[in-house]
């Protein structure tokens, strides 16, 4: 899977590609409009992660000119501008997503993957991780084969750590995402690990050789034995 | 105090002072003008007596004041003819037409000496003065009279002319009053050919567009600072989490680094609830819709209910009638979720939030951990996040500040050991985005 991502701001860049390459991701890179213009229109990619605002050009002309070639890029737009008017405008001309600064690399990974998803038909429906699958349309979770039941809540955490395989989701990250925009301010995330501690024996009863382990009590890492 | 009675009661004072000289002087002329006016008719009659005598001697006799008002008695030659004419002011007993019996009355006295047929006599000629009394108390009245008239003629001239004359300064005065900053687009303005008052309106215009410019920049600059401060959030948080996925970080290290990551988190928060508030400062949000408070709060309810849950708080919804309002449903989100999860943060263990959503009005009251706070300052920003840290201290103040942008008014009371915030919707109506 090859991803370009289009970024003025280094250290940012580098954070992105050093996760991504962690998923075994592809990684290409461009700082400056041209280059990231010629990149996006001369090469193939699985997916682009655009910054909006870069020197000398905006994102958005770059999302204009994949649109006028024809080309059917996944976009996940990145910016630090939480404008509606932006984020029609970019959803407008083709992004698949919006993304806005400061973000999760938790969140980006399953943003991406998302996106690969949804394009990959094939596999759009299942999630597999060794004895395990998730099915996200039926919002199912085998264990070889065997149907395990999961809570809402229990099925969107699993989901964001199958996202996140051998990662470390932070509390926040999990809080953000599973629990929503009205989480972001809690002074303590304690109440995420009642909903851990539930998964956790599920996973452990149902014999599914999947494990959340505590990373450091800053959050945790879903890993296979 | 009014301008226009302060004048009035400097011209009073004043005028009260000119009219009572006036009136000492006046008094004091008038009345010996009317004693020089006797006096000549004194000496007048004076010469007649004497004229008189010699021809008739029985004159002479006269010794007591009758119908003819003057007395003559002998004297000796030496008194005589050192004796000269004397004017006093003295009271003969007199009747007249209101008096029941005789009574004292001022009369004016001429007392002479002559010489009549190698005799020497006095003569007394008194002639009636004006009462003094009289004349003070007629003229105290005329001077009373003269002084309300001056006034009530000051008070209406004022009135009249004044307000006339300050209607350009009343004018910029109101226009001042209404002035708010960030609100008000229109400088103060007034049709006046008077230089004061048109130096004062260029003034007052000089420093608002002082002050606006000030308050403008402020602004942007909150919201530039905070858009700039996105990126290098964004790079704090991700080079943790990648550091913190590193299997050589030692447990005491990865400790470190998760606190920070918890502090940068924290200032993420402080710095989106500032991009929030400037947003909503800049009345960037105008996609309105009609939108049922009901569902907010329900769904709000249902995204805090694991939080509220591992706090043993207990939330009800007392529902009694459909809310809706014209809102950008994200600010209506905001609104609703920052109101409960105050309420949330701010429950001690075992209580309880209730929130009660009427036509018009939305509740939300939660259990006390200690007495009331101070009304209106927890709507302000920062008030309260020094006691706790992780909390933003911006969540009300933006409450307040969505409410403000739509009219709606907000009020925080207390009652029954229960803190209580309540939101009181006023109607409106769609606005064109």
């Amino acid at each position: 899977m090859k991803i370009l991502v289009i970024e003025d701001e280094i250290q940012l860049l580098k954070n992105i590609k050093e996760s991504l390459e962690k998923e075994n991701f592809l990684v290409e890179t461009a700082m400056g409009f041209e280059t990231a213009m010629e990149k996006a229109m001369v090469y193939a990619y699985d997916c682009i992660l655009l910054d909006i605002m870069l020197p000398n050009g905006s994102g958005l002309d770059i999302l204009d000119g994949l649109k006028k070639e024809g080309k059917q890029e996944n976009v996940i737009i990145i910016s630090a501008k939480d404008s509606l008017d932006d984020k029609l405008k970019g959803l407008d001309l083709g992004a698949d997503d919006y993304l806005t600064k400061p973000f999760h690399l938790a969140e980006l990974n399953a943003r991406i993957k998302a996106v690969l998803r949804r394009k990959d038909l094939d596999g759009s429906r299942f999630m597999e991780l060794g004895n395990t699958k998730l099915n996200i349309e039926n919002r199912q979770f085998l264990v070889d084969g065997t149907p395990i039941p999961l809570n809402r809540k229990e099925f969107d955490i699993l989901n964001y750590f199958m996202l996140n395989k051998s990662r470390l989701v932070t509390k926040n990250a999990l809080a953000e995402h599973v629990w929503g925009d009205n989480s972001d301010q809690a002074d303590n995330f304690d109440f995420v690990y009642y909903q851990i501690k539930n998964l956790r024996k599920r996973l452990l009863e149902s014999k599914s050789g999947l494990e959340i382990d505590s990373v450091y009590g800053v959050g945790y890492k879903l890993i296979v034995k | 105090m009014k301008l226009l009675n302060k004048s009035i009661s400097y011209l009073s004072l004043s005028i009260l002072a000119i009219v009572t000289l006036w009136a000492i002087i006046f008094y004091v002329n008038m009345l010996q003008e009317i004693k020089s006016s006797i006096d000549e008719g004194l000496e007048n009659y004076k010469r007649l007596i004497i004229k008189n005598a010699e021809h008739d001697p029985s004159i002479l006799t006269k010794n007591y004041f009758d119908e003819s008002f003057f007395t003559i008695h002998p004297i000796e030659k030496q008194e005589a003819l050192a004796f000269k004419d004397q004017y006093l002011d003295t009271i003969i007993a007199m009747q007249d037409a209101d008096d029941q019996a005789l009574e004292p009355e001022p009369v004016r006295m001429l007392v002479s000496a002559f010489e009549s047929n190698g005799k020497f006599y006095r003569l007394k000629v008194a002639n009636s003065m004006v009462e003094e009394d009289d004349l003070i108390g007629e003229l105290l009245w005329d001077v009373v009279w003269l002084y309300l008239v001056l006034i009530i003629g000051i008070l209406v001239i004022n009135n009249i002319v004044l307000k006339k004359l300050w209607h350009p300064f009343y004018s910029l005065l109101a226009q001042l009053k209404s002035f708010r900053l960030g609100t008000s687009h229109e400088l103060v303005r007034t049709n006046t050919t008077v230089k004061e008052f048109m130096d004062l309106e260029s003034s007052m215009n000089h420093l608002l567009q002082q002050n606006i410019n000030a308050f403008e920049r402020q602004k942007e600059f909150v919201g530039n600072a905070s858009h700039e401060l996105q990126t290098p959030l964004a790079i704090i948080t991700n080079k943790l989490e990648l550091l913190l996925e590193n299997a050589w970080v030692n447990a005491k290290e990865a400790e470190s680094m998760s606190e920070i990551y918890q502090i940068v988190q924290r200032l993420i928060r402080l710095n989106n609830s500032l991009l929030l508030l400037t947003k909503i400062e800049n009345k960037q949000f105008f996609d309105n819709r009609l939108v049922s408070i009901n569902e907010t709060v329900d769904q709000c309810v249902r995204d805090l209910e694991d939080m509220a849950t591992f706090r043993k708080i207990k939330i009800t919804v007392n529902a009694i009638s459909p809310l809706k309002t014209y809102v950008d449903i994200y600010l209506a989100n905001i609104l609703v979720g920052n109101l409960v999860k105050n309420a949330v943060h701010h429950t001690s263990g075992k209580g309880n939030i209730i929130i009660h959503i009427t036509e018009a009005k939305l509740q939300v009251q939660n259990t006390a951990a200690d007495g009331p706070l101070e009304g209106e300052l927890i709507f302000s920003r920062f008030y309260g996040s020094r006691k706790e840290t992780g909390r933003s201290g911006l969540g009300l103040s933006i409450v307040r500040a969505i409410a403000d942008l739509y009219g709606h008014r907000v009020q925080y009371g207390f009652d029954h050991g229960m803190h209580s915030f309540e939101i009181f919707f006023s109607p409106n109506k769609p606005s064109k985005t």
